[in-house]
């Protein structure tokens, strides 16, 4: 007799299930949306980076035939922002322009060239004001306040000291310091900004698709900007490519491109070009990091004390949350006691930075563990051996009091150990006096480590909903059609939604569809940022698919004339006991809508209070979650000393997702992280002249090209979250922090030097070979760049 | 000013009135509707719109619409062979080669052209051969084996 088994389909290696729509061509894209009839948008753009607004003379503009509107600051007077404690954009500026790019005007009208033309002929006439370009400078005592509500440009000041720091360093046998700074860096998704808007001027709705995480958002900006109410609103999110946190808040695109659909009466089409994708920005801002710990000889950390000063950029945006991550998150890694953290968000006349992937937390995390493995050295530990000496025994609370529940660290660092031959090369290098050498070309190894968050406990926007909603409809046809409002953009939540249902329901994938991003069909929900879909929605999927089976139960019982205890589910079959026949899903489907008809079930999700950090310090909140990933990397690397050039030969990663839901898709997503942390590393940057993005293109703001990149092997630690959906944890940014640290320990294990500031680019690394050279010539001793 | 172009676009001939300072990713997007095909930036940065003219990849925000006439255009839309993927789409499908899928198209075709000419590269060849096309999800690692898959399934009698 055949074994009838329900059908497995967690722990595989799962193609996404919108993959074919994807290489084939056939997957809508917001810019693919070609609506005919529709007008064309354009920005006009601040070329200030801080002055008083005079004239917006938009005369000539209007006279052009085939104008269809125009939009200055005179349309819209309300503000705008992630945070409902600081929202202080316009969609087109007011009174003043605080950054070179800021939108001022925009255009609808017949086709592109006419609104390009109609662009050119807009007038902005200013009285230009003392513009900051640096964090520096705009906390000069000279300095204006960009906004009248921040005095001194400073958007958040933080400070908290946990235990006693003087006399945890009193107690080290060695306390060193040392200062970081780290560029700012952009997202650069694949994806240029784009938003269809169109205005039913008949019935007074607004419908936009947007190239957004977070569609909730924007239905709550549309409606607050345009001042319409929500129920007249419908936010689309379409297929999105990429977004790595730029598009976790609503951006200017989408509210602009609303507000010319309302005034022209009809369908407007907002694409912006790339330079305008880089300028409209949201990357990671500009970091200053000062950082001083106190080390025993066994290894122990005694005490952190950190500063941390990030450009913000002109506007508030996630400013506070990045800022207040950036101190949380020293905790919950390593069993930290007396932490002092000083933090300053500043306001500066460059574009807005956001929430970057690893928001907060990578380049404290990069100051973090260069120290500390600057500091092994130095008092004669394997960096390794430090980070062993300073583990958290779960379950625990922190002493800023985050809950850690499933800790895979020490599993996720054996596992490089091992993979990497680290301890063999360790030896060698010790028999043989130093790392290994060809000519000019030095080998060197580095490691790391990294964590972060699986969702913000506490949602931007407190409504006492549950914080996930899942719905399942099940109808005559028997498919399992799973709705939710959780936007999928590229990092594969619909594929893991389905794998989730038909779990619990036993199903071959094949019978789930799932319909996500119209908020028209799908229950709201709050978006992809903070890692937070799988863990949240996750666990929504699963409550929603097991009331549906208990549904399914409760009908075959009845069917079968047995107590719903009895029934025993088996994916395609139900039956009383072994050695009945049983019934079909589809028969099991048919007596379940004999009552009903259509079944719809829901599922949530809500956090747990623990886990919403504590009160000892204001904004204490930030960095609670329900679950911790954990990431431990080896890099290798090669620097060639004539030229400067590293090249990364390998990386071995392995990252604690509490459990692997789809094999695939955790390599996937942890491979992109490990990269991501390369470009930053390596070569990223934005670069400005006079406020003005000098990189705001693919070619002078340097990604890693692929051949560039190195291979990345990934070990999947599974520590079983107790609270997870089926033990998972998240699996898209906690690995990205550590490659940036790893890396520079690598390059100071192979030549000697220590690189405390990035990119390290080649210019830099030989610029510091020379001094050295030259140092060495004139008989000084060796310094740290 | 416009012209009449002729061209073989993806295996079928066809005609149309194109302005002459069409560019031929505009024309494949705006004027023929075929949306598969990317804009990814402002011109030869990244390599999402890449499509095979005479089986060569060619960046298309790069080509006037105009330099297609009396070539073979192929697009990602030309691909699958009777509604089933061809084994570039399912090198990148199954070994999860996409993930947002927007650089995916210009990847695909770009691999494309490359099993055209040959059929089994070496993992530099790859490199080589993607050298132009930016992914910012991937890491590229699973790319390249996304490529070698689609090698291994044309040398079993798949189309590139």
């Amino acid at each position: 007799m055949n074994q009838i088994l329900p059908a497995h389909n967690i722990g595989d290696y799962v193609p996404m299930i919108d993959g074919p729509d994807k290489v084939s061509g056939r997957a809508k894209y917001t810019a693919d949306l070609l609506v005919p009839g529709s007008l064309a948008g354009r920005i006009f753009r601040s070329p200030y980076s801080h002055a008083e607004i005079l004239d917006v003379d938009v005369a000539e503009a209007a006279k052009l035939p085939g104008v269809k509107a125009i939009v200055t600051g005179a349309d819209c007077d309300k503000t705008f922002g992630v945070l409902p404690i600081a929202r202080s954009e316009h969609p087109l500026a007011r009174d003043r322009v605080r950054y070179r790019g800021e939108p001022v005007a925009a255009v609808a009208a017949v086709d592109d060239a006419t609104a390009k033309e109609a662009v050119r002929r807009i007038k902005l006439k200013v009285r230009e004001l003392p513009a900051y370009h640096t964090a520096r400078a705009a906390l000069a005592e000279d300095a204006i306040a960009l906004h009248p509500h921040r005095a001194k440009n400073i958007e958040r000041d933080v400070y908290f000291e946990l235990g006693n720091v003087e006399a945890a360093f009193a107690a080290a046998d060695l306390v060193r310091e040392a200062t970081y700074n780290c560029a700012e860096v952009c997202q650069n998704q694949m994806e240029m900004h784009a938003a269809l808007a169109d205005y039913d001027a008949v019935r007074d709705r607004m419908t936009v698709h947007a190239s957004t995480q977070v569609p909730y958002y924007v239905h709550l900006m549309l409606a607050h900007v345009l001042g319409m109410d929500m129920s007249r609103i419908r936010v689309v999110k379409p297929q999105v490519g990429g977004g790595f946190g730029c598009r976790t808040e609503t951006l200017n695109v989408e509210l602009i491109a609303a507000l010319l659909a309302r005034k022209a009466g009809g369908c407007v089409r907002l694409v912006v070009n790339r330079e305008e994708t880089f300028i409209t920005h949201r990357g990671r801002p500009e970091t200053d990091i000062r950082l001083k710990i106190g080390l025993r000889k066994d290894g122990r950390i005694t005490g952190v004390e950190c500063e941390c000063m990030q450009r913000g950029g002109a506007h508030s945006g996630y400013g506070v949350v990045t800022i207040l991550y950036a101190g949380s998150m020293l905790y919950a890694i390593y069993d930290l006691h007396n932490v002092r953290y000083i933090g300053k968000r500043v306001l500066t006349n460059t574009p807005p930075c956001g929430a970057f992937r690893g928001h907060g937390t990578v380049d404290v995390r990069f100051a973090f563990e260069s120290l500390l493995d600057q500091m092994a050295r130095e008092i004669g530990l394997d960096p390794i051996a430090v980070r062993r000496a300073n583990l958290l025994e779960a379950p625990t609370f922190t002493d800023n009091d985050l809950m850690v529940n499933s800790y895979g660290l020490p599993e996720c660092i054996d596992w490089v150990e091992r993979q990497s031959g680290w301890k063999e090369r360790t030896a060698a290098r010790n028999r043989n006096g130093g790392g290994q050498k060809n000519g000019a070309i030095k080998k060197g190894f580095g490691f790391a480590c990294s964590h972060y968050i699986s969702g913000a406990s506490k949602p931007v926007n407190w409504t006492g909903e549950p914080h996930a909603t899942v719905k399942i409809k099940l109808d005559f046809d028997g498919s399992i059609v799973v709705l939710s409002g959780a936007a999928d953009i590229g990092q594969g939540s619909t594929t893991i939604l389905a794998q989730a249902v038909a779990e619990v329901l036993g199903l071959d994938l094949a019978r789930v569809r799932v319909v996500t991003g119209d908020s028209e069909v799908v229950p709201k929900d709050n978006g992809s940022y903070s890692s937070r879909v799988t863990f949240m929605v996750g666990n929504a999927a699963i409550d929603a698919a097991q009331n549906l089976k208990a549904v399914l139960i409760a009908a075959a019982a009845r069917k079968l004339d047995a107590k719903p205890g009895e029934v025993e589910c088996l994916g395609e079959l139900y039956r009383a006991g072994a050695q009945d026949k049983g019934l079909s899903f589809n028969e099991v489907v048919t007596e379940a809508l004999k009552d009903s008809g259509t079944i719809t079930v829901t599922g949530t999700y809500s956090t747990i209070p623990q886990s919403h950090g504590g009160k000892k310090y204001r904004g204490a909140a930030i960095g609670g979650t329900m679950g911790y990933s954990y990431s431990a990397q080896v890099v290798e690397v090669s620097v060639d000393e004539d030229t400067g050039v590293v090249t990364v030969d390998k990386v071995w990663v392995a990252h604690d997702c509490g459990r692997a839901l789809n094999r695939l898709t955790v390599e996937g997503q942890v491979q992109g992280s490990v990269w991501m942390g390369l470009g930053q590393a390596m070569s990223e940057e934005a670069a400005y002249h006079d406020g003005l993005m000098l990189t705001a293109n693919m070619l002078d703001y340097r990604v890693p090209t692929i051949q560039d990149s190195p291979p990345i092997d990934v070990g999947i630690v599974e520590s079983v979250d107790p609270h997870g959906p089926f033990g998972a944890k998240e699996a898209g940014e906690g690995s990205l922090a550590a490659f940036l640290p790893a890396l520079t320990n690598a390059i100071a294990d192979a030549i000697g030097l220590r690189f405390n500031d990035l990119p390290v680019t080649p210019d830099r690394v030989f610029a510091a070979l020379e001094k050295r050279a030259r140092m060495k010539s004139n008989g000084k001793q060796e310094g740290d760049t | 000013m416009a012209r009449l172009l002729s061209l073989t676009l993806n295996g079928r001939a066809r005609t149309d009135a194109v302005s002459d300072n069409v560019l031929l990713l505009d024309y494949l997007r705006e004027i023929v509707g075929l949306t598969g095909t990317k804009t990814g930036c402002d011109g030869g940065e990244c390599g999402a719109c890449t499509v095979l003219v005479d089986d060569r990849p060619l960046l298309s925000c790069l080509t006037l619409a105009a330099r297609a006439e009396g070539r073979r255009v192929d697009t990602i839309e030309s691909l699958a062979v009777d509604g089933r993927l061809s084994a570039v789409q399912r090198g990148f499908h199954e070994k999860l080669g996409s993930q947002c899928g927007y650089c995916t198209p210009g990847f695909i075709m770009a691999s494309a052209g490359l099993l055209r000419r040959n059929p089994r590269p070496s993992e530099d060849e790859i490199r080589e051969a993607l050298g132009s096309n930016i992914c910012r999800c991937t890491g590229y690692v699973k790319i390249i084996e996304a490529v070698q898959h689609a090698a291994k399934l044309c040398a079993d009698g798949l189309s590139p």
